[in-house]
């Protein structure tokens, strides 16, 4: 079977498609049998990549390698191909168990929605996408699953259509990504131009092998630095990570697998899996590139972290935890723990998921409230939606010894100590340990402790459908810490392709008593300020956050995510209406007389008259008038509506092609 | 083959085409069209793609050159005369006769002449599509019916 | 005298304009039809031409590539006919002059 499974490795992912479109040939009302059938596909997906997983624990440093030409032109040949190492096997691993709780919570969560088989039709295709983004062993076939799971994420964001905010997110969660895409897709086209080849692992010749990192020479800083803008965008680090948060506006399920559990972390996947890139050259482990991802990681991590603690809606403290974690990773990979980054990764994905679905379940029993404050005294009326919440909320805040979590972060903290360029990353790290133990006890004080308010009178425990799942990955990121101990560093071992071995004296290490007292601190400091949350002070009302009592300009600046989204709107987006305007003006008197200036030598006297009285007058009156007009508008303008005045244009392009090349040659 | 021929037949379609595009009744440019695309499927007898030239004649002037006669008879209330051409039009197509003249004509790899080839028989033809050329024609085949599907969708009466 | 291939290119460069000329001339919908026919006719000729021209490649690639732009040219020509008949039940004519709705 594991034999087998090496050789077919593109059923993983083609299970979850097939699955998908036969769900969406469905027709609307089958709730329950396309509810079936993607978790059936889910469970064959597990089990294949449970098969192809073994053969991985056999070796170390596995590695299979399957590639096959996709087209050839002339004597160039493409060529993709699939990858399995371990890597790649316990992210399948992952994606696929976390995946399965997922599904299984959805048919709970969304059992009711009128579009419930679209949505396991999306939700099917992501996770088919996402499986075939890690074991995709060409540049290329990750690049294309990379761009399936963004369509995948940018339909499940907008799944609430009618919702003009979801249809708004969901844009802006495409358009975000995209321009990180855009600059991966240029460090794509310069890597082939340099190596003649996109595959990863190719006996020898492969892009991260020594036959191809020789050729990159000095390009291949520029190159990891664009692979990196994909990653950012994907990853939603600091400065694209402003669609992340919007993006809550899906489902809460959608929310835990994709923007919390996996497609975020695709982006570091990406940088880890094209490490020898970022680390060609590497003098003492530092190089330009990793430096950048070191200092980019750093920012959202902090940034992301200080945004939390003045957010009310559940669902974007956890967004912009998600985001400060990935921030995380990304430092951990920059300063050389690339098995370190990859641990948390994958701690991350079952604890995070857990959040997430907890929130789901709060949400739900607080029929669509996502308001914090209006929530509160939750422990007693769901008990099982607390204890894994709160098991979730102390693996995220990295308590030590018992929470897979706590492990995987002093991993981090250890590599990025010992970073030879500096030491600063590690002292903003431990700032970001301090802020996350902080925030994550104010939502939960918030939540589930205190006096019921107004969302809360009538809330009730979630059906068992629901609670299953978050029971599963409550033990799910408890089991999983024993992997990851120092004392059993089998992780990371299997990850680095070492044997690993058991030593009970690595388990107390320096690192393990700082957090302790730093994730203490941090508690201890939320228990404090939070303690009298809904309870009417002598000076404050109710509702007020105490932070926003005691430091209310702090408290603004956070809460508007640092006006970053304004500063955004201020700037890029006002030079893309600056832009616009200019292309319509380029449009309506450039290009246009352009055209027109073929029409006839004679008329063109004529013409030019007319156009002068027109459009030297009216031009000025004009002018005022689309000033006040909306950016819709200008560039719906831009277009005449003649098809001809189209076609023109082309023909011009084709002729300019011509004359340029002929020039050439 | 020699180039009186082609010649011969080159000045007929050409002038066909002309006409087609240029004829002011639409009836007279659709079977001036036709004339011409009879002159192409002779110009690929001439190249010794005999199949792809009765192809040609099947699918244009027995498919493509009947449906444009009937879309004429069916949107016949606008079917008045049609400017000739304007200028700015013939400028251009001018234009970029030109220019792709002066890059073949520049282009010296491609003043050769025929090498002697092994004739194409339909049996080969039908041989590759059958084997390296299967997963294509599955693909146009599917092409096929969706186009027929949608021409089929969007010329359907608008229920009331 | 054999024709060399210059010849051919320019007897296809020339149906591609007059086809361009039709396209980009008339103001009823199927002439603008034709016309792009004609350039896709242009550029079959193209494919043959070359092919004949060049040295034998088993399976003939030049021929295949004609069948197959054929094919898709006949679909593409069935879907603009519906097209203009749609727009023509809609609009009550065919001149696309009167067709600017994407006029911003």
């Amino acid at each position: 079977m594991s034999r087998w499974i090496l050789d077919h490795l593109w059923l993983i992912p083609a299970v979850p498609f097939a699955v998908s479109l036969v769900i969406l040939s469905l027709p609307n009302g089958r709730h329950k049998s396309a509810a079936v059938l993607a978790v059936a596909g889910q469970v064959a997906a597990l089990v294949l990549s449970f098969f192809a997983f073994l053969p991985t624990l056999q070796t170390p440093g596995f590695r299979a390698v399957q590639n096959f030409t996709w087209f050839t032109f002339g004597d160039h040949a493409l060529r993709l191909g699939w990858l399995l190492d371990p890597l790649a096997a316990v992210m399948l691993m992952m994606i696929t168990l976390v995946g399965l709780c997922i599904f299984v919570f959805s048919t709970g969560y969304m059992a009711g929605d009128k579009n419930f088989v679209r949505f396991f039709a999306y939700l099917s295709f992501f996770s088919g996408a996402m499986l075939g983004l890690v074991i995709s062993n060409s540049l290329l076939l990750l690049f294309i699953f990379w761009e399936l799971v963004g369509l995948a994420s940018y339909l499940l964001i907008g799944f609430w259509i009618e919702r003009p905010s979801a249809a708004t997110a969901a844009k802006k969660a495409f358009v975000t990504t995209r321009i990180g895409d855009l600059g991966f897709f240029l460090g794509l086209l310069w890597l082939y131009g340099r190596s003649g080849t996109l595959l990863f692992y190719d006996g020898g010749d492969g892009c991260l092998e020594t036959g191809g990192l020789n050729m990159l020479g000095a390009s291949a800083t520029f190159i990891a630095l664009l692979i990196f803008c994909g990653a950012m965008g994907k990853s939603g680090q600091f400065p694209l990570h402003v669609w992340l948060p919007d993006a809550m506006e899906g489902p809460t399920p959608v929310s835990a697998l994709i923007h919390a559990a996996t497609m975020v972390a695709a982006g570091v996947f990406l940088v880890a899996r094209a490490y020898p890139i970022f680390s060609l050259g590497a003098i003492n482990g530092v190089t330009a590139s990793l430096m950048v991802v070191v200092w980019i990681g750093v920012i959202t991590a902090l940034m992301a972290a200080l945004i939390a603690i003045a957010q009310a809606d559940i669902k974007r403290i956890l967004a912009y935890s998600t985001i400060s974690q990935l921030g995380l990773m990304m430092v951990s990979l920059g300063v050389g723990g690339v098995a370190a980054g990859m641990m948390h990764l994958l701690a991350h994905g079952f604890f995070k998921a857990l959040l997430f679905l907890g929130a789901g379940s709060v949400i739900h029993g607080c029929h669509g409230e996502q308001d914090i404050r209006k929530m509160g005294g939750l422990r007693w009326l769901m008990p099982i939606t607390f204890s894994t919440y709160a098991i979730g909320m102390m693996a995220l805040s990295g308590v030590p010894l018992f929470f897979s979590g706590g492990w995987t972060k002093e991993e981090i903290l250890h590599v990025t100590a010992h970073w030879p360029a500096s030491r600063l990353p590690y002292y903003f790290l431990l700032i970001g340990v301090l802020l996350t133990a902080l925030y994550m006890t104010r939502q939960i004080i918030y939540v589930f402790f205190g006096d019921r308010r107004v969302a809360s009178q009538h809330a009730h425990e979630s059906p068992r459908v629901m609670t299953m799942p978050l029971i599963a990955l409550a033990i799910c990121a408890i089991l999983f810490s024993i992997v990851l101990t120092p004392a059993w560093p089998w992780l990371h071992d299997y990850l680095t392709g070492t044997a690993a071995d058991v030593e009970l004296v690595r388990l107390i290490q320096s690192t393990l008593f700082l957090s302790l007292v730093l994730v203490g601190a941090g508690f201890a400091l939320g228990i404090w300020m939070y303690r009298k949350v809904g309870v009417q002070d002598r000076q404050r009302p109710a509702d007020t956050d105490p932070l926003e009592f005691a430091q209310p300009q702090l408290f603004r600046f956070l809460e508007n995510k640092m006006w970053i989204d304004e500063l955004y709107a201020r700037t890029i987006i006002a030079f893309s209406w600056m832009s616009a305007r200019l292309s319509d003006w380029m449009d309506r008197h450039f290009w246009d007389r352009l055209v027109r200036g073929f029409g006839g030598i004679g008329q063109l006297l004529g013409v030019f008259t007319a156009s002068i009285d027109e459009r030297g007058i009216n031009a000025g009156v004009d002018e005022t008038t689309v000033g006040t007009r909306g950016l819709g508008r200008l560039i719906s303008a831009a277009h005449s509506g003649q098809i001809q005045t189209y076609l023109s244009v082309i023909a011009i392009g084709v002729l300019a092609l011509l004359l340029f090349y002929a020039w050439l040659a | 083959m020699s180039s009186a021929a082609v010649v011969i037949i080159a000045i007929l379609t050409l002038a066909a085409a002309l006409a087609a595009a240029t004829l002011q009744k639409l009836m007279h440019a659709t079977l001036s069209f036709a004339v011409a695309l009879v002159g192409v499927a002779a110009l690929f007898f001439l190249l010794g793609a005999e199949f792809v030239g009765l192809v040609l004649v099947f699918v244009y002037i027995g498919a493509v050159a009947v449906l444009i006669v009937f879309t004429i008879l069916l949107t016949r209330r606008d079917v008045g005369k049609d400017r000739a051409a304007n200028w700015g039009g013939a400028f251009l197509a001018v234009a970029v006769f030109g220019g792709l003249t002066w890059a073949i004509l520049k282009t010296q790899s491609v003043a050769v002449v025929a090498p002697h080839i092994r004739l194409v028989t339909v049996k080969r033809i039908g041989e590759a599509l059958m084997t390296s050329y299967v997963w294509p024609l599955q693909c146009v085949g599917l092409l096929l019916t969706a186009a027929l599907i949608g021409a089929l969708v969007l010329v359907m009466e608008e229920k009331p | 005298m054999t024709p060399t291939l210059q010849l051919f290119l320019i007897i296809s460069a020339a149906l591609f304009s007059i086809g361009l000329l039709a396209a980009l001339s008339r103001r009823h919908a199927i002439f603008i039809l034709i016309g792009i026919e004609m350039m896709l006719a242009a550029a079959n000729l193209n494919f043959i031409a070359f092919w004949r021209f060049s040295p034998q490649s088993q399976p003939p690639t030049g021929v295949m590539i004609a069948i197959f732009s054929i094919a898709i040219a006949a679909a593409e020509a069935a879907v603009g006919l519906a097209l203009v008949i749609a727009v023509y039940r809609h609009y009550r004519t065919t001149n696309v002059d009167h067709l600017n709705q994407l006029k911003g």
